[in-house]
């Protein structure tokens, strides 16, 4: 099963926004939208490799700060009409720690 | 259970709704679809292609019987709906087929008017409405050869035109003395005859038929004059009359058409009604786009949101007949009230009229040369005061400074392969296969799935062009164009809220407003970001999430993911020391690049986000601020040299710019902002293409505003001139204001005073004394707010600086 590494505390994740987290297979996106629900997502955009952790978040999707693409946080799938899919992560809160798997969902890696 | 809701009529408006809806409701009905035609929605509006051989009847299928089955919609087809039970809310088709309904969307479209002359029923004897009229002229073709078409509006030229291509003898017969005489005045009416006739068209005007002769199938006419003509198909385009046979019979309030209200509803609550068959505010439309923002309206009801309010529309018309340019709009006869602005050039084939009343255009009617149709039907709509450049009316917006993309301006006459948009490399081919396969109808679509006008916008008119002979004439702009999906409101109705309901975030915004969606969308959430700080920057707080990623993080963003660093440099002006500390900073950073900038500073590319704060750390102790070359906000003030050395120089343009950068720098505006001064009219800053520049000369300052050196170049023009520095502050900071108080977010001042006109910025900065001193006055207070460093404010504060690195560093 998921082997579960402690990221930080929930807080430190802006609200609409997100922190990166650096890892020996580049970086992932640690995202948090308006409601407190936190995803992560390889942070790099199917389109042209933009960091997807600089976009704007809203809803539950974040639009990528190099050419606007939208991408579902959830899934990490491209919102049409623009195709392709961004790898995410499992992600879990426990007591207001965060907690990531770096074992790619496997429906989208 | 889900609600149920029936449609009866199976053609453009009513599809188009469904479209809508599900766009925003998709899992609110049932949906239950009847269409007496045994075909799945098609362009109507390309029959003509269609008969004239450009087109197949598989070119101009709408939505496919996929497209149906996708969205869970039961598709009746060749089922007429003969009867309506309202009080059991169920509707019966001819073959009693019933579908009930919670709600009913009646979408009957119209009727070809057949003039009721004896013989009209006879076999031969045709409308053009559909697929079956285009079929039965295409057989006529082949088997005779003489044909009339009664009608010499739109409808029976393009089928007059497109049996003419087909090999028949084609005589066009009309009651008028003028073509088209809804859409043309006599001259251009004219014009037209003549380029029909060139085409093998033959016209007998000034004629009234009385009678259609021949046994069982029709084979002449007989008119009042008492001439006859030998006819073996005749097509009536003498006009269409709304369907509203069924609501009729069935006791729907019924005038000309089924009689709606500003949300589309009938008089029974529970039916709706759009398209051809309704009648709005006394009003039935024709043509496509007003039934496309009916659609638009009547969704947003069924949807359940009932905001949307339908208020009428403003139509524009253009011939399709290929190699024929004609456009008209609006009330383009006119009248004692009105002048008409005429442009004449026979030998060239050019005709354009513009009916002018109190300035504004009302109509319009050009012939040959229609490149500039849209622009005045935009102006049109929008009541534009045109006195500004009316001496460059007649010229086209090419005149104005806006020279388009490359200088291209005929779509229809490019190869498959030209590039029509530079930034993302989109060839025309790809636009006409995307819209073909894909069904796009408006520019959005086009934009959102090819990217091309995606980016700079400077081929946006082209691809409009593409998009007009690809699918017709849809080029409609609804009169108040919302903000974004997310709302209906306008740009102005936004702002006008913000300032009369004191709303001072964008969760209050959003709430006061009723934002479709909970927390907006990366288009509208930086533009009210903007609104509710220009207009409460005392009180607002700025949301940084809010923000696209330059403006949060003061840098750049790079192709790579790094950022750029630009500091200040006052005016241009710069000191050893400066230039030490920065070559300091890049050699300690190992940053990978330098570069002089075209607004006179220094760029260092390739800078780590991480690295960011202890940058800005290290120019901020040698004195340096952000430059904002990431901001809609001040970005450089470009001087030149000036009287200090100048041999030419009038005034110290090179003082003066830093006075004002020193004013202007750190405000937020609606687009980026930049200013010059130069030193004389030689004007090496460029002052004249800047959103606000200053030419110094002998006997004071000349100010000129809305230039713009980007996409489109456009110069400035002379706001007035003044004779002291104070002065020119004041201006400054005035002009400024107005522009960040009323202009729409991303609207750049060359735009933004092509709408609202020179007179009106000139009415607020020059002329109303008090007025200005007032802007400047509410100019200063905001600077008092947001002149700050954002580096020095990120490097001090720890909470700023830690968003800067990553939250962990894993192996
Ligand atoms: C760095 C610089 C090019 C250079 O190496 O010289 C530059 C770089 C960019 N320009 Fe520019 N522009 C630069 C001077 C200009 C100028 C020249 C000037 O200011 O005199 C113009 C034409 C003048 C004008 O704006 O009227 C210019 C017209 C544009 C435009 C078109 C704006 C328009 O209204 O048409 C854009 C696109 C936009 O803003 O939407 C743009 C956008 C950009 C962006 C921000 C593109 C982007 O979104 O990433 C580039 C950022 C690169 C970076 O990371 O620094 N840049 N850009 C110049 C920075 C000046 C500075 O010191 O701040
Ligand atoms: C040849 C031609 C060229 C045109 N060119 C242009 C142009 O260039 N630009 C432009 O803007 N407009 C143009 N138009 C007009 C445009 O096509 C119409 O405005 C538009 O199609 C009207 O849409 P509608 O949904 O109201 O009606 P329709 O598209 O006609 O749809 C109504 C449908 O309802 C069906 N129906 C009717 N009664 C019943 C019933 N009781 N039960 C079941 N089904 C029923 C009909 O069979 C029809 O399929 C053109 C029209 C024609 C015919
Ligand atoms: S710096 Fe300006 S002109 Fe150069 S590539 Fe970037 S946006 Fe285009
Ligand atoms: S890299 Fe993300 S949209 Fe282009």
């Amino acid at each position: 099963m998921s082997n579960w590494i402690e990221i930080g505390k929930v807080e430190e994740i802006p609200k609409q926004g997100a922190r990166v987290v650096e890892t020996a297979k580049g970086d992932i996106g640690i995202f948090r939208t308006l409601e407190g629900e936190v995803f992560a997502l390889r942070d790099r955009c199917p389109h042209k490799e933009g960091p997807l952790s600089q976009g704007i978040v809203h809803g539950k999707r974040v639009t990528c700060p190099l050419h606007n693409w939208n991408i579902e946080l959830e899934s990490g799938e491209v919102v049409a009409p623009d195709e392709g899919c961004a790898a995410s992560y499992p992600v879990k809160v426990d007591d207001g720690v965060v907690y990531l798997s770096l074992e790619a969902n496997p429906d989208n890696s | 259970m889900k609600e149920r809701l029936v449609l009866v009529g199976n053609g453009m408006a009513g599809i188009r709704t469904l479209e809508e809806l599900l766009k925003i409701a998709p899992d609110k009905y049932d949906i239950t679809v009847f269409g007496a035609e045994p075909h799945c929605n098609y362009n109507r509006i390309m029959l003509s292609p269609v008969l004239a051989g450009e087109k197949t009847i598989d070119d101009i299928i709408l939505n496919s019987q996929e497209w149906y089955d996708e969205n869970n919609i039961t598709l009746h087809t060749g089922k007429t709906v003969v009867d309506i039970d309202r009080r059991g809310q169920k509707v019966i088709a001819d073959d009693g087929t019933t579908a009930c309904y919670d709600r009913l969307l009646l979408a009957t479209g119209s009727n070809p008017f057949i003039i009721p002359v004896p013989g009209h029923d006879k076999e031969g004897v045709i409308g053009f409405r559909d697929i079956k009229d285009v079929d039965t002229m295409l057989v006529a073709a082949k088997q005779y050869k003489k044909a009339v078409v009664i009608g010499g509006g739109l409808l029976g030229l393009e089928a007059a035109n497109g049996l003419v291509i087909n090999g028949m003898d084609v005589t066009v017969v009309h009651l008028g003395d003028t073509l088209m005489e809804m859409q043309m005045d006599a001259f251009s009416g004219e014009m037209l005859k003549a380029s029909l006739e060139e085409r093998g068209l033959k016209f007998r005007m000034n004629s009234s038929t009385v009678e259609l002769t021949g046994e069982q199938r029709v084979s002449g006419l007989k008119f009042a004059d008492g001439g006859e003509l030998e006819a073996d198909l005749v097509v009536m385009a003498a006009g269409i009359r709304p369907n509203i046979d069924l609501a009729k019979k069935v006791g729907i309030h019924c005038e000309r058409g089924i009689v709606v209200n500003d949300t589309l509803q009938t008089f029974d609550p529970k039916i709706y009604s759009v398209g051809e068959c309704v009648q709005h505010r006394g009003v039935a439309y024709g043509l496509v786009a007003p039934l496309f923002e009916q659609a638009k309206v009547c969704a947003n009801h069924l949807a359940g949101y009932g905001i949307a309010i339908y208020e009428g529309s403003t139509t524009s018309t253009k011939l399709k007949v290929t190699g024929i340019d004609l456009f008209s709009a609006g009330d383009f006869h006119g009248d004692e009230s009105s002048e008409d602005v005429v442009m004449k050039d026979a030998s060239r084939g050019i005709y354009k009229k513009v009916v002018l009343r109190d300035n504004k255009i009302i109509g319009a009617v050009m012939y040959g040369d229609t490149i500039d149709g849209a622009w005045y039907f935009q102006m049109l709509r929008d009541e534009t005061d045109v006195s500004d450049f009316r001496e460059h009316l007649m010229f086209g917006q090419a005149h104005l400074g806006d020279s388009g993309h490359g200088g291209s301006n005929a779509a229809s006459a490019l190869p498959d392969d030209a590039e029509i948009c530079g930034c993302n490399g989109v060839c025309k081919g790809t636009i006409v296969k995307a819209i073909t396969e894909k069904g796009l109808f408006t520019l959005e679509e086009v934009k959102s799935h090819t990217k091309a006008a995606a980016s700079c916008g400077s081929c946006t008119g082209l691809v409009e062009q593409i998009l007009a002979s690809t699918v017709g004439d849809y080029s409609e702009t609804p009169k108040k164009k919302a903000m974004c999906g997310c709302t209906e409101h306008s740009h102005d109705e936004v702002r006008a809220a913000i300032r009369d309901q004191k709303l001072t975030s964008i969760p209050a915004v959003m709430s006061a407003l009723e934002w479709h969606t909970p927390d907006g969308c990366a288009s509208c959430r930086p533009a009210l970001n903007y609104y509710v700080i220009a207009a409460w920057p005392q009180e607002a707080k700025d949301d940084p999430q809010s923000r696209f990623i330059n403006e949060r993080a003061h840098a750049n963003i790079q192709k790579d993911g790094t950022y750029s660093v630009i500091p200040r440099m006052w005016g241009g002006v710069t000191t050893p020391s400066e230039l030490r500390a920065i070559a300091d900073v890049v050699d300690k950073f190992e940053i990978p690049s330098m570069k002089v900038t075209g607004g006179q500073r220094i760029d260092l590319l390739g800078v780590k986000k991480e690295d960011l704060p202890a940058v800005w750390a290290d120019l901020n102790a040698a004195g340096m601020v952000s430059g904002h070359g990431y901001g809609k906000s001040l970005r450089t003030v470009k001087t030149c040299v000036g009287s200090e050395w100048c041999r030419f120089g009038t005034q110290d343009s090179t003082g003066l710019g830093v006075k004002i950068e020193k004013m202007t720098w750190g405000s937020w505006t609606p687009h980026k902002y930049k200013i010059a001064v130069s030193g004389c009219p030689r004007n090496c800053a460029e002052a004249t293409i800047k959103d606000f520049g200053i030419v110094c000369v002998d006997s004071g300052y000349e100010l000129h505003v809305g230039g713009n050196g980007g996409i489109h170049v456009v110069a400035t023009q002379l706001l007035c001139r003044v004779s002291t520095e104070e002065e020119v502050m004041e201006y400054c900071g005035a002009f400024m204001q107005v522009y960040r108080e009323e202009a729409h977010y991303l609207e750049r001042t060359a735009p933004w005073i092509e709408r609202i006109g020179l007179s009106y910025a000139k009415q607020r900065i020059v002329e109303d004394e008090a007025g200005r001193k007032a802007l400047y006055a509410r100019f200063l207070v905001s600077q008092e707010v947001f002149q700050i460093d954002p580096w020095a404010e990120a490097v001090e504060q720890d909470h700023i600086r830690k968003d800067y690195i990553p939250i962990k560093k894993l192996g």
